[in-house]
Formats: C-alpha cells, sequence, structure tokens
C-alpha cells in the first residue's frame, strides 16, 4: 500500500473514533441536562406562603410566630377577593332567574380553580385531603393555575374539517357587571402579595416521607429503599460472583461441564430482567417464602441472581488478566494455592474485579422489572434494617414509574417524578465516581 | 577457561585466589553424564518429562553436589528450563505434564505422591528468568514467603527481610524506601529483590532460570556477583544461554540437546576439553 493511501486511512480512522466519541459525549449530555436542570426544580424553587404554611402543619418546620405573620399579610392582600366573593354571592339573590342560573354555573366552575390555586376560602370547612387544605405551595405551578382562574377553556367546533378547537374564554367577561369582575385584575396585580414567592432551597426533598401520594414532602422512602435493595443485592452478589470466578479461573479445568456452565452464564446474562423479576415471585416468594409478603430480602436476592453473571464474567476477566509471574512466584515461595490467590491474585485483579462490582451496583439501583413483583410499592414509610427482612420498600425506578403512569394526578407532581430520575441518575453517578476512585487508588498503589 | 581480562568478574577472582574452595574430588572426578561424586544434593536417574505426547527431557542422570553453582547450558527448547522447573516442581502448573525416572532431593524422590509440594518449594527456592516482583511494597515482598510459614511479630520479619535484603546485595539501596512499591525499582533490583524474596524463606537449593537475560550487562554483573557470595550457602542450579556466564559462575556444567544430557562435568574442564564433539560444536558457537 502507498504510504499516502496509509496515512490518509490512519487518519480517517482517528476521524471516525473521534466523531463516535464526541458524539456520545453530545447525547449523555442532551441526555443529563434537561434531567439535571428538572430535577433541581425539586430542590431549588419558588416557594410561596402556602409552602412555608405546609411545611409549618405537616413537618412542624419554621419558625411558627413569622408563619403566621406572613399568613396575616397573605390574608390581608386576598381579602378583596374574599369581599368580592361574598358581595357577589349577595346581589346574585337580585338577579332575573336566568342570569342568576348563568351566574352560578360560572362561579361553581370557577371556584375549584380559585381554590386550588389560593387554598380553600374562609368560611370553608377543611378538607380531608392534604392537596386540598393549601393553595399553591409553587410559584411555577400558582402562574399555571392562575390562567386556570383567568381563563376557561371552550370548544370550538364550528369547522368541522378542523375538529374540536380550544378556546381560551375569559372569566372577567363572565362576570362583567357583578361585584366579582375586579377580583379578576386585583388577582393579576397582586398575585405575588398573596402567594409571597420567595426562593426556597429544600434539601430534605432526599430524605423527607412523601405526605399525600407524594403531593407534598420528599423521597426519602424511595431513596432509602434504593440503597437498601443496591446493598442488599451486592451483599448476594458479590461473593458468590468473586467465589464463583476464582473457581472457574483458578479451580475448575478444562471440560464439557465448565464450558457449558460458562455459556449458562452468558446466557442468563441476556435473560429480560421482567424474567428475572416473575421468577424471583415464583421461587423466593411463593416456593421458598423468604418473607410473608414482597419484601427488600426477596427483591435483593432477585437483582443479585440479574447481576451475577456480570459479576462472574467481570471478576474471570479480571482474574485472567492477571499476570501469571504473580502466580509462578507465589509458588515458587511456597505458598498454598489459597494463599496465593488470596495474597497475590486477588489484590492484583481488585481493580478489575471492583469495576464490574460497579456496574452491577449501577444495574441493580436501576432496575424497576425485577422489584415490581418482589419488593416495590407506591407509597411507604422508611424502613428499619430489621424490616427489610419482611416489608416491602417504595424504591426510586418503580415510583419513577408509578408516578409517571399510575398517579391520579401526573400533572401536578412533574417536580417530584424529575426529582426522583435526577435522584437516581446523580446516585449512580456518585456510586460510579467513588469505584472510580477507590478503583485509581488501587490500582496506583499496584503500579508503584 | 576461556575469560579475558575484560570480563573477569569476582566468581573469577575468588576462584583463582582460593584454590582451596574447591574440593580435591572435584578435579579428580570422571568427567562426562556419570557426574562427579561426593554428597548429591540434587540427583537425577533415567529421569524424563512429558508434555502430552512430547518428550522434553529424556532420561537425564546426574548428580548434583551440595553448595555448588552448577549452571545448565545448551540451544534454545533444548528442555533445559523444564528440567529446571522440575526439581521445585513448577512443571504441576502446566497441564499435561508428567514425569519418569527419578529426581531426587536429599535422597527423597520429589515426585512421590506423598511429597508436601509446598514445603517441597520452601526448600528449593527460585529465580525466575524476568523480575517478577509483587506489586507490593519492598517490604511485603521480601516478608511474603517467611510470613506464610511463619507467624513472627514485626519486629523479627524486620529482621529477617533485612537479612535477606543484604544477602541480595540490596539493603543499602533500598533500606530507606522500604514501603515503596517494588515495581517502582530498576530491572536489575528487581531481579536482587526476589532473590531476597526467594533466600528470606530460607531454601537449600536456589534455581536460577536465566536470571540476567532481561537485565544489562551491569545488573547482571552484580547478580553473577552475588551468585558467586552465596555458593558457600546454597545448592545454586542456573539455566543460562550465555556460556560465558557459565564459564564464570559455575563449578559444573551440564549441557543438554534436544532434551538429551550430553556432557556434565567441571566447568573448567568441559569449557577447555569437552569430550563429546556435540560439546565442542556448541560452545565454540558453531550451532546453538
Amino acid at each position: 500500500m502507498e504510504l499516502r493511501t496509509r496515512h490518509l486511512l490512519d487518519r480517517s480512522f482517528s476521524a471516525v473514533g473521534l466523531l463516535s466519541i464526541a458524539a456520545m459525549a453530545l447525547s449523555l449530555l442532551v441526555l443529563i441536562l434537561p434531567i439535571a436542570v428538572r430535577g433541581a426544580r425539586a430542590f431549588a424553587f419558588r416557594g410561596t406562603a402556602e409552602w412555608r404554611r405546609m411545611q409549618l402543619e405537616l413537618f412542624g418546620r419554621g419558625d411558627a410566630d413569622a408563619v403566621r405573620a406572613e399568613q396575616r399579610r397573605a390574608a390581608a392582600a386576598k381579602q378583596p377577593v374574599v369581599d368580592a366573593w361574598a358581595a357577589f354571592e349577595r346581589e346574585l339573590e337580585g338577579r332575573p332567574d336566568a342570569e342568576r342560573r348563568r351566574l352560578q354555573a360560572a362561579a361553581r366552575s370557577l371556584r375549584p380553580a380559585l381554590a386550588e390555586l389560593l387554598g380553600p376560602l374562609p368560611g370553608e370547612a377543611e378538607p380531608a385531603l392534604p392537596r386540598n387544605r393549601y393553595g399553591q405551595t409553587r410559584w411555577d405551578r400558582a402562574l399555571v393555575k392562575w390562567q386556570a382562574v383567568k381563563f376557561r377553556t371552550e370548544w370550538d367546533y364550528s369547522d368541522p374539517a378542523a375538529g374540536g378547537k380550544k378556546v381560551l374564554v375569559p372569566r372577567a367577561r363572565d362576570f362583567r357587571g357583578t361585584a366579582l369582575e375586579p377580583a379578576f385584575d386585583h388577582l393579576e396585580r397582586h398575585l405575588a402579595e398573596i402567594l409571597r414567592p420567595r426562593w426556597t432551597f429544600y434539601g430534605r426533598f432526599l430524605t423527607d416521607v412523601a405526605k399525600d401520594a407524594h403531593f407534598f414532602g420528599g423521597i426519602g422512602p424511595e431513596v432509602l429503599g434504593t440503597l437498601y435493595l443496591t446493598l442488599g443485592a451486592m451483599l448476594f452478589a458479590v461473593p458468590i460472583g468473586v467465589l464463583s470466578a476464582i473457581y472457574l479461573v483458578e479451580y475448575a479445568g478444562e471440560n464439557m461441564v465448565i464450558s457449558g456452565l460458562r455459556t449458562f452464564i452468558s446466557t442468563l446474562a441476556g435473560v429480560p430482567s421482567i424474567v428475572f423479576g416473575l421468577f424471583g415471585l415464583a421461587f423466593f416468594l411463593n416456593t421458598l417464602r423468604v418473607s410473608p409478603s414482597k419484601s427488600v430480602l426477596a427483591g435483593s436476592l432477585t437483582l443479585a441472581l440479574l447481576i451475577l453473571p456480570t459479576v462472574i464474567r467481570a471478576s474471570e476477566e479480571a482474574l485472567l488478566a492477571v499476570p501469571r509471574t504473580y502466580k509462578e512466584a507465589a509458588l515458587a515461595l511456597g505458598s498454598g494455592r489459597w494463599a496465593t490467590i488470596v495474597k497475590v491474585i486477588l489484590p492484583a485483579a481488585l481493580p478489575g474485579i471492583l469495576t464490574g462490582i460497579v456496574i452491577s451496583m449501577g444495574r441493580a439501583a436501576g432496575e424497576t422489572a425485577p422489584i415490581i413483583f418482589t419488593a416495590a410499592v407506591s407509597v411507604g414509610l422508611p424502613l428499619t434494617p430489621a424490616q427489610t427482612l419482611t416489608e416491602p420498600t417504595p424504591a426510586l425506578p418503580w415510583n419513577i414509574y408509578n408516578l409517571c403512569t399510575e398517579h391520579e394526578a401526573v400533572d401536578e407532581i412533574r417536580h417530584v417524578q424529575y426529582g426522583m430520575v435526577f435522584t437516581l441518575v446523580a446516585l449512580v453517578l456518585l456510586l460510579n465516581l467513588a469505584a472510580i476512585g477507590f478503583r485509581a487508588r488501587i490500582a496506583r498503589n499496584l503500579r508503584g | 577457561m576461556t575469560t579475558t581480562p575484560a570480563t573477569d568478574t569476582a566468581a573469577d577472582r575468588a576462584r583463582d585466589t582460593v584454590p582451596t574452595a574447591r574440593p580435591a574430588h572435584f578435579a579428580a572426578a570422571p568427567a562426562g553424564p556419570a557426574a562427579p561424586g561426593g554428597d548429591a544434593h540434587v540427583e537425577a536417574e533415567g529421569f524424563s518429562i512429558f508434555y502430552r505426547a512430547t518428550e522434553a527431557v529424556k532420561g537425564v542422570s546426574l548428580r548434583i553436589p551440595r553448595h555448588r553453582v552448577t549452571a545448565i547450558i545448551g540451544p534454545s527448547g533444548c528442555g533445559k528450563s523444564t528440567l529446571l522447573r522440575a526439581v521445585n516442581r513448577m512443571n504441576d502448573l502446566i497441564p499435561g505434564c508428567r514425569t519418569k525416572g527419578a529426581l531426587r532431593l536429599d535422597r527423597e524422590d520429589v515426585y512421590d505422591p506423598r511429597v508436601d509440594v509446598v514445603a517441597l518449594r520452601r526448600r528449593v527456592g527460585m529465580v525466575f528468568q524476568k523480575p517478577n516482583p509483587f506489586p507490593k511494597s519492598i517490604f511485603d515482598n521480601v516478608a511474603y514467603g517467611p510470613r506464610l510459614h511463619a507467624g513472627g511479630g514485626r519486629r523479627e520479619m524486620s529482621d529477617v527481610v533485612e537479612r535477606s535484603l543484604r544477602k541480595a546485595a540490596l539493603w543499602d539501596e533500598v533500606k530507606d524506601r522500604l514501603e515503596q512499591n517494588a515495581l517502582g525499582l530498576s530491572g536489575g533490583q528487581q531481579q536482587r529483590l526476589c532473590l531476597a524474596r526467594a533466600l528470606a524463606v530460607e531454601p537449600e537449593v536456589l534455581l536460577m532460570d536465566e536470571p540476567t537475560s532481561a537485565l544489562d550487562p551491569k545488573a547482571t554483573a552484580r547478580i553473577e556477583d552475588l551468585i558467586d557470595e552465596l555458593r558457600s550457602t546454597y545448592t545454586i542450579l542456573i539455566v543460562t544461554h550465555n556460556m560465558q556466564q557459565a564459564a564464570r559462575v559455575s563449578d559444573l556444567t551440564a549441557f543438554l540437546y534436544e532434551g538429551v544430557l550430553i556432557e556434565f562435568g567441571v566447568t573448567n574442564r568441559l569449557f577447555t576439553k569437552p569430550e563429546k564433539k556435540q560439546t565442542e560444536d556448541y560452545i565454540t558457537g558453531r550451532f546453538g
């Protein structure tokens, strides 16, 4: 081959390599950035006066006097609206029947929207659910809800070709000429005085329990559950996996049974995770009855099975990569087989084994399917270590799915969903970083 | 001896100035595979080694005397390393390797099924072709063997490590950095560390498989000096490619060709007046 052709080939190869790395970095950025930005909103946002009242009443946090003082100021700012409503109800009596009925209907649709924005109006009975007891606690949500107060939606079917068309009708027009009409103007201008948004950092999102199906509170039980499940899976998978790898590399000869076993292990790594989930249910819960109901224990065992092939494979590779000369040197010094493995081969293989363990850890933390039937519930309190043997737990991957699909008000709790996703990604990233650091330190010690 | 003043080493000087270091029966001993008599430390009798169907070492008989340096020379693939590795049964690691005949250490058959291989390897130390220190500290490298066999406190261990490093003439170079990783040492230092590591177990026999083939001439000279110093306390078997080295360091030399022991005798004699034509051809560089 000509020199110029060779150079051209070399250059195009490195260009393709560089390009693919750049593409990977970009897609990672595209993935991570929105998650980080939206997830951060679970932690840092503009909390309203309602947020502070909720924190005081549901979690006992904050300065009670300050919150009461703020509530008084908010109530004062809200008073014109309350007065307008009362005046409106009084003047309804004097209206002609047809108009009164129209106004009553309009008020019936306005009132829940208003209550969602500002909380129950004075004189109403205390609602049973916490979600109805407070106005919007987050300013971004409050602005959305304000739009629902300001406008009602109508569907325009006049053009049959286009189907229904959404039309926003200002409610102020519905109430034109009544005592309620100025209230819209007042809200428009004084909403910030009523809700009093203030930048809030909510670090306890990570540790708080959820109140009223994640309408309020944090994701503490989910984070704890994920940690339990991940650590539990490691507890079972790492010793079994590493010992199996040692057996396969150092003790097992090359025969049909062993090569068959290796094939099985590789196949196991490719089995869909939902199959592991069903197997876990059938085997650990229904057959072995490791716990009376779904439990962290059963989930950990199932996850351990799922990651076992990865752990074995990675450990095997790492053990095989240890220079033969180390083994020879140790044996020549009169070291027994086991001493050679424990004192020489295993330490030298540790960085590689750790990498495998970390990859598996990330997988165990993020898997949803295996825990659906064996460990996960939608709502729960943080478990004590002893309870993990018998109790199910909420866990991040399952609750992300659950809150995004099966929650009664999916749209209201987007910040919780993103917060969970962000936390899960950060958790896995953190685990990886810790292991990379750990691995680097060991590798440095080995290199000298 | 075919040494020139330029390659004159301490080993040669020592032998020249202290002729009494060699017992009289060496000079009197008949040359050839029958081997010099006296107190044989390692003895092979009709000893063969097979790799599956291939016979790598063919019916070798020789008696290696105690506290002497015996060199095994021969062209590549002649089975010299295989023979060496039989003495501490390192060949056990190779699947399909089996032996025939007898190989004895102090009159005990090394391949007797009752032999504790771990105990055998404690008596027969080994230094490999390429320096292979563990990726641990210098101290831990030397202490590896002693720690396996005796518990011993840190204090005792320090003594063992110092003694071994001194024997390997490495102490002065590393005494201030015993806790540093052994892989940070130079190649020559690493090989001396491996020697110290082997000596720390206090073996009787020391096997050296081309111990200087990966080293530069200066480091090689140091190792050769060390072999000379160790000859009074250890039975040393050294496999080498380098005939000058064999001539410099050994008392006895065995010439192996295609698995067969062609000639075995006092080094001086073998190199100056070889009995067999093949030996002469090899040492004069006509093949190999």
